[in-house]
């Protein structure tokens, strides 16, 4: 088994509703010095076998179609577990 | 003429949606997501709701669905398809549109009659409405911030496919108070109202969303 992170944030430029109304409720609560705030989803892939560049590359392409919109959103693969070296 | 109102486990509007169809004189046929069989339709319907659960993000999983990959392909050769809402998303996850819809700026679910004028009548849902007519139709959701980029946002207002425009205030943030948008050649259109909640006095605000039905049937009927 190997595990893969897949972050996903909403572009800079895309307002994030969800994330700002975090940074309201936050000094409520008396955390102060926040200036902003967004919000994220993470994903954790639990694959098959050892991590080949190959089950990475499939990774990507479903972090790519599936796991965030390229409108609105970048993402960001980590392999949690070593890439087996010249598998 | 045949239209195809898809049903996706969590669509809430496709009842009313076939009942739009039958009441501009079209024959309404029910399809099923896990089918990728379209029965010949001549137009599809892709109605509100929450396609699977909406997680992962609106309309995101649908786009992967046995009924989409057959809606993509016939689009492509020129098959009539209009997303409502959810089904507005669902045709920009599966990049038929393009864009994208997010959680309305004032962070509320929005359910209210919602003034909108109507930009382009060169559509095939749209042809029945007078250009600039303004119409009222109701409005439900809480991720219907339409965006995308400025040179994206640039080109649908150059060729003229900004579909409908929000009147009398932006419920959800939508870039340029843009309520809905078609493809190059017309024949896809999302919006982000519900025209299939206003095609009789009974049960909605006015019958303002009817032409949506009867321009495409007549569209059909021409062709």
């Amino acid at each position: 088994m190997a595990r893969v992170v897949v972050d996903v944030m909403l572009k800079p430029e895309i307002l994030d509703p969800q994330g700002k109304a975090i940074a309201g409720a936050l000094p409520r609560l008396g955390f102060e010095g926040v200036t902003s705030v967004r919000q994220g989803k993470r994903f954790e892939l639990e694959v098959e076998g050892e991590l080949t560049p190959e089950r990475l590359a499939a990774v990507e392409e479903a972090a790519r179609t599936l796991l965030s919109n390229p409108v609105i959103e970048d993402y960001v693969v980590h392999a949690d577990s070593p890439l087996e070296a010249g598998a | 003429m045949r239209i195809g109102v898809v049903t996706f486990p969590g669509s809430l509007d496709d009842g009313d949606a076939r009942r739009a169809v039958r009441l501009a004189g079209g024959e309404p046929v029910a399809l099923w997501h896990a089918d990728a069989d379209l029965h010949g339709v001549d137009a599809v319907v892709l109605p509100g709701g929450f396609s699977y659960g909406d997680y992962l993000r609106c309309g995101a999983i649908a786009r992967f669905a046995p009924v989409m990959g057959s809606v993509v392909e016939a689009a492509g050769k020129g098959l009539p398809v209009l997303g409502i809402c959810n089904g507005f998303q669902i045709l920009c996850e599966a990049h038929l549109l393009p864009g994208a819809l997010i959680r309305n700026d004032v962070r509320r679910f929005v359910c209210k009659d919602q003034r909108l004028r109507v930009e382009s009548t060169s559509t095939v849902w749209t042809a029945d409405y007078a250009e600039g007519q303004e119409i009222t139709i109701p409005l439900k959701n809480g991720e219907g911030g339409f965006v995308a980029s400025e040179r994206v946002l640039d080109e649908l207002e150059g060729e003229g496919r900004v579909v409908a425009r929000y009147l009398e205030g932006n419920p959800n943030g939508s870039y340029r108070d843009i309520a809905g948008i078609a493809s190059a050649d017309g024949r896809i259109v999302g919006l982000m109202p519900h025209p299939e909640h206003a095609v009789e006095e009974l049960t909605g605000p006015g019958t303002d969303g009817a032409p949506f039905f009867t321009s495409v049937l007549k569209a059909l009927v021409s062709a």
